[in-house]
């Protein structure tokens, strides 16, 4: 093992730049390259995990009981026998045509019986994050300007505290107070017959929403009030300050505006946080989105309704980490430079 | 060997700051209050089991009988003694979340120790290993993990610490690589000692203090995880006593018998507040030691 890198790699990576370019487009294109590399290696470990470990993934779903005849028509849906290349390859062709398979469980086409649930888990999420981010920006803001102050150090604790204990602890406190025990004001459950759009059940609504903005606002809240101490902290703003100009237009005009910034890759990084907490959301109010369909999945051993949740989740997570890491090269001077 | 005394090799830092570390955090109110937490908890755990009235698993009522004196908070759906379930099932919780930690902490460690140390093809490929498992929400790995072979407790430990993996791996590696290139270690290597020994004997130690704030951040979140495993019914299986198990079984009769999920909830929570809190007040202590030594 020497320090120095290895001359391979030196040489890869110089290719790789004078290839795809300097500077920011350039490293937007091999932070996607790296992004779709990342993918295929995910499909490996999807299908690796759920067609290829246990052993013969058909006898495990029907059991020691199934007829020859049933084993075979499973096998031939889930693209098994063969070489394990082979399989791969024909699943993830067909994956990539869009043919996500038949589900086991409700014999449904997969994109069919996952379209609407797709659809109340974005709206879910996006719902949670229109007023779980705006919240934590006016939170960090108001922590930062009274930074030192009770109010500071109380919600510092409160929210470090709230970031870090279990969703569906929060979400069935939330039931028992709010639902069923203390007082009976919302529905405990958030199930609606299945079709419906989720906007015209907002009442449903409340309670996973108000879980997941207790899941994300706080981090954010806590990362805004970093960055906003350090820019109140700036040459420029004393400035502004020196000029006369109030406390809180130096705050809202000269000193958010640039705390901002790095913001932008915080909320990136919750709003993929989302995307693990809607699995015990979802579970806990009874909620038709992905993430309940995953857990359901997994009890049933519905393989291929698995694996289109979980290749979804990845390229989601994959792009929100892309948009994250370029979000930061973006605000931060340092590191824009250092690409040349 | 010892040409030059291990205390004198030019820019190496003591090994005090961890001394210092945890003074500092123990200064805090915060701290304070999360070990004392944290120790009433696992005292509950590992001493629950003697003062339960009942065996965790007779029948002494109704399902969903009310609090009376006979059970104190209540029975479960099947007319077991909430208050005995309960001080017998955070254990699984504990021992669980505590291997998951430990085996995310170590894997992550000697991953990032050595792609800090080697830089080159070895780093990269390491580094690239874990963005794939960081492609995942560490719930859906988990959920991954278990759809090969089913609910194996063993299946849950390795599930939950590979997702820790790749967290602790590229903290590890960030911290070593301030390390790695001092005068120190190059005299330590110019000195022939084998690599496993510069490893955890030389850089180890000077990465002891990030190291230490990101195992409380671990076992905080490995709670969280196995906890949310358990109630999703992953976890163990019935008829166990588990605190996560028992949440999800008596979901159903909340409205009668809210004992039954409150109590288990209150548990997980105040464990967590727990650890939290004493990863809070050590993060704290961190920056504070660290902007210090700036100036």
């Amino acid at each position: 093992m020497t320090a120095a890198a290895h001359p391979l790699v030196r040489s890869a990576s110089r290719w790789g730049r004078r290839a795809l370019g300097f500077g920011l487009p350039g490293f937007v294109a091999r932070r996607v390259l790296w992004g779709l590399l990342t993918l295929f290696l995910v499909s490996i470990v999807v299908f690796a995990a759920t067609a290829v470990l246990p052993g013969d993934a058909a006898r495990a779903i029907l059991g020691r009981n199934a007829t020859p005849a049933a084993l075979a028509a499973l096998r031939n849906q889930l693209h098994l026998g063969g070489s394990v290349f082979q399989e791969y390859s024909q699943w993830l062709s067909h994956f990539a045509r869009g043919d996500l398979g038949v589900s086991l469980a409700s014999r449904e086409n997969v994109s069919t019986f996952l379209s609407h649930r797709v659809e109340n888990s974005a709206f879910l999420m996006l719902l949670a994050a229109a007023i779980g981010f705006p919240l934590a920006i006016v939170l960090g803001a108001i922590s930062a300007r009274r930074r030192d102050s009770a109010f500071d150090h109380v919600s510092s604790i409160v929210m470090f505290v709230l970031a870090w204990l279990p969703e569906f602890v929060v979400a069935i406190v939330l039931v028992v107070v709010l639902g069923t025990t203390v007082f009976t004001v919302l529905p405990p459950v958030s199930f609606f017959p299945p079709g419906d759009p989720p906007w015209d059940h907002l009442k449903e609504l409340v309670l996973p929403t108000l879980t997941l903005v207790i899941a994300v606002a706080p981090y954010t809240a806590r990362m805004l009030r970093a960055s906003l101490v350090e820019v109140l902290e700036s040459d420029y703003v004393e400035m502004a300050r020196l000029k006369g100009l109030s406390e809180r237009t130096v705050v809202w005009r000269h000193a958010v505006p640039n705390a901002l910034a790095p913001t932008i890759q915080v909320i990136a990084l919750n709003f993929a946080y989302l995307i693990g907490g809607i699995v015990v959301v979802e579970s806990v109010f009874n909620y038709a989105g992905i993430g309940s369909a995953l857990v359901q999945a997994v009890q049933n051993r519905d393989v291929p309704v698995i694996q289109a949740i979980t290749l979804l989740v990845a390229a989601v997570y994959v792009v929100l980490n892309i948009v994250a890491d370029v979000a930061a090269i973006l605000v931060s001077p340092r590191a824009r430079t250092s690409l040349r | 060997m010892s040409v030059v005394l291990p205390g004198t090799l030019p820019g190496r830092r003591r090994r005090r700051p961890l001394t210092l570390l945890t003074l500092r955090a123990g200064g805090q109110a915060r701290v304070r209050i999360g070990v004392a937490l944290v120790v009433f908890m696992v005292a509950l755990v590992l001493l629950g089991p003697l003062f339960a009235p009942h065996s965790p698993s007779a029948f002494v009522g109704l399902p969903f009988a009310p609090p009376s004196g006979h059970v104190l908070l209540g029975t479960d759906f099947l007319g077991r003694d909430v208050l005995s379930r309960v001080l017998w099932g955070g254990r699984s919780i504990l021992e669980l979340s505590l291997a998951a930690a430990g085996l995310g902490l170590a894997l992550g460690t000697a991953i990032g120790l050595i792609a800090a140390y080697s830089q080159g093809l070895l780093d990269s490929l390491l580094m690239r290993g874990m963005d794939v498992i960081l492609a995942f929400p560490a719930i859906v790995f988990a959920l991954l993990a278990v759809a090969t072979v089913g609910p194996k407790l063993w299946l849950l430990v390795i599930a939950v610490g590979l997702s820790h993996t790749p967290r602790v791996a590229r903290l590890v590696r960030g911290a070593s690589l301030d390390v790695v290139n001092r005068d120190f270690v190059y005299a330590v290597q110019a000195m022939g000692e084998p690599t496993r020994k510069i490893l955890l004997g030389e850089i180890l130690p000077n990465i002891a203090g990030p190291l230490l704030v990101e195992t409380s951040l671990r076992i905080t979140f490995s709670i969280s995880l196995v906890a949310a495993l358990s109630f999703l019914g992953f976890g163990l299986q019935p008829p166990a006593a588990d605190w996560g198990l028992m949440i999800n079984e008596n979901q159903t009769g909340l409205t009668i018998q809210p004992w039954a999920v409150v109590a288990p909830i209150l548990c997980i929570a105040l464990l967590t507040i727990g650890t939290s809190l004493i990863a809070d007040g050590l993060a704290r202590a961190l920056a504070g030691i660290d902007r210090a030594a700036e100036s």
